[in-house]
């Protein structure tokens, strides 16, 4: 079995004439996290849809755990659980009824939803809302149904496009480290996509994709001392603003 | 992916559409009250003015109410097709569409089922209907309230496919809406719904043409028949030949390589 939980290679891809992202390469190692950082517009949701097959990678090659996901979408999907940047609940359901859906969708039976259920909703102390309507639901806690729910089918990969968007300070925080802390107990393989820099660590593998293309890539600490950069903001205003 | 799989999956999709359409009871009576004016209103107004000849498959000298009953069942699924249509293009501004397509279920199944589901809910306002026009003397054989229900779900799975087809063409609610005023009302005025095809033959020729030629004067007929237990076999042939083509071109409209999905998502 592949070491890695996510490799891509090459990948370019255009809106008809417009370039949008161009020979993406990353890797991502089983239970690493990885954060992809850019700032609006960098084409971040773009690979994100290709990631999650949503649009079709025409050039370069996506695999998750080996599985190359153009040959074999069933087989690389099922591997990875995605939580978008838009929120994808249903707000007239219940936060049980939105999960079971999505375990149906994987095709996981009834009892085994409701046991997976009780364990995600349990680890993101949501467990007494799950009769509630999402829509009573604030924010912070939408976001956490929505990664209870991508977990609920056990994937070892998680994608998470701009998960904190819209979210304040405090609720930021505390669901990064939850992420985080997913991560490092549970082996889980996460990729964080954000435009927010103090989201990542210095530890952290990072990728500063700017107007589609790569400024730069590793992990954090050493891209900055490659760069002789104080630290990320100014690491990120330097490669941005010279690549303008 | 095993065969139980299949199964679960297509059980969850039907659930959360029942589910919607137990929250959106607002929904149920509106869809209700639609074809009731018409038969009520409508009917009432116009069964002095037109007389129906006897015409398969009634045996007999019939009552506008009862020539209507059949094409506005027809309304109700135009109506409920279109509508989960709507509910796709919001679902996707919304983003469950894609909770939908990052199944690893294969996207054409995913459809399908999606479609399926919308045909059953469809079922509860049609016999809701049928019942209550009872009241309004519209009164086929019970065998014909069995009948119906296969070619209920033929013709809601065609005009679901047709909204689907739509919806990934179009890639703005706006544009959607215009959209329905070139699609429901010709496709519901340009039919046998409201008035028998040779009537309007007396009228035009043309327009008779183009009525025989809509695929939903065949689903109408082919409920008609179904209700009082018969088979017109070129209705269920045409809605049949239809759905399987509509179908595919909307399973075709979600392929991530046939590039719709990138117009909306490239803006």
């Amino acid at each position: 079995m592949s070491e890695l939980a996510m490799r891509v290679a090459n990948v370019s891809y255009r809106y008809d004439s417009r370039p949008a992202l161009d020979h993406i390469s990353f890797e991502l190692a089983r239970g690493g996290f990885f954060a992809l950082l850019g700032p609006n517009g960098a084409g971040k949701t773009t690979l994100f849809a290709l990631l999650t097959r949503l649009l079709h990678t025409a050039e370069g090659d996506i695999e998750v755990f080996g599985v190359p996901l153009e040959k074999s979408p069933s087989r690389a999907l099922s591997k990875m659980g995605v939580v978008f940047q838009q929120s994808t609940l249903d707000l007239d359901l219940t936060v049980a009824q939105n999960l079971a859906y999505h375990g149906a969708l994987q095709g996981m039976n009834a009892r085994a939803v409701r046991e997976r259920m009780d364990t995600e909703l349990g680890r993101f102390d949501l467990l007494d809302r799950k009769s509630d309507k999402v829509r009573t639901l604030n924010g912070g806690h939408r976001r956490r149904v929505e990664i209870a729910r991508a977990l609920l089918h056990q994937p070892q990969l998680l994608l998470l496009d701009e998960p904190t968007v819209g979210l304040d300070v405090e609720t930021r925080h505390s669901l990064k480290q939850h992420v985080r802390t997913l991560c490092e107990d549970s082996n889980i393989a996460v990729l964080w996509t954000t435009h927010l820099i103090e989201e990542v660590q210095a530890s952290d593998q990072v990728l500063i994709l700017h107007n589609g293309t790569t400024c730069a890539k590793g992990r954090c600490a050493e891209l900055l001392s490659q760069y002789n950069a104080a630290d990320l903001p100014s690491l990120f205003v330097q490669l941005t603003s010279t690549s303008l | 992916m095993s065969s139980a799989a299949y199964f679960y999956c297509f059980m969850g999709i039907l659930r959360r559409e029942l589910n919607r359409f137990v929250q959106q009871r607002g929904r149920f009576f509106s869809s209700l009250v639609r074809p009731l004016l018409w038969l009520a209103v409508f009917a009432a107004g116009f069964r002095a003015a037109l007389g129906i000849a006897i015409i398969p498959p009634y045996e007999t000298y019939i009552t506008y109410e009862v020539y209507i009953v059949p094409g506005l069942v027809g309304i109700i699924l135009l109506f409920n097709g279109m509508q989960s249509s709507l509910s796709m293009v919001y679902d996707r501004e919304m983003g469950s569409m894609r909770v939908l397509l990052t199944s690893p279920l294969p996207r054409a199944y995913l459809l399908v089922c999606k479609l399926l589901s919308g045909a059953i809910v469809s079922l509860f306002q049609v016999y809701a209907f049928l019942l209550v026009a009872r009241l309004f003397e519209v009164q086929p054989p019970l065998s014909g309230y069995i009948a119906v229900l296969p070619a209920v779900v033929l013709a809601a799975l065609m005009l679901g496919a047709l909204g689907l087809l739509l919806s990934s063409l179009i890639s703005q609610l706006e544009n959607f809406a215009g959209v329905m005023n070139f699609v429901v009302f010709p496709m519901f005025f340009l039919s046998s719904a409201l008035y028998p095809l040779w009537k309007m033959r007396e009228s035009s020729e043309l327009l008779y043409y183009i009525c025989a030629y809509n695929p939903f004067t065949h689903a109408v007929e082919l409920i008609r028949f179904a209700l009082y237990a018969k088979l017109n076999i070129e209705a269920l042939a045409v809605t049949a030949i239809v759905t399987a083509v509509v179908m595919m071109a909307a399973i075709v409209g979600y392929d991530p390589k046939r590039g719709l999905l990138k117009r909306k998502l490239g803006g």
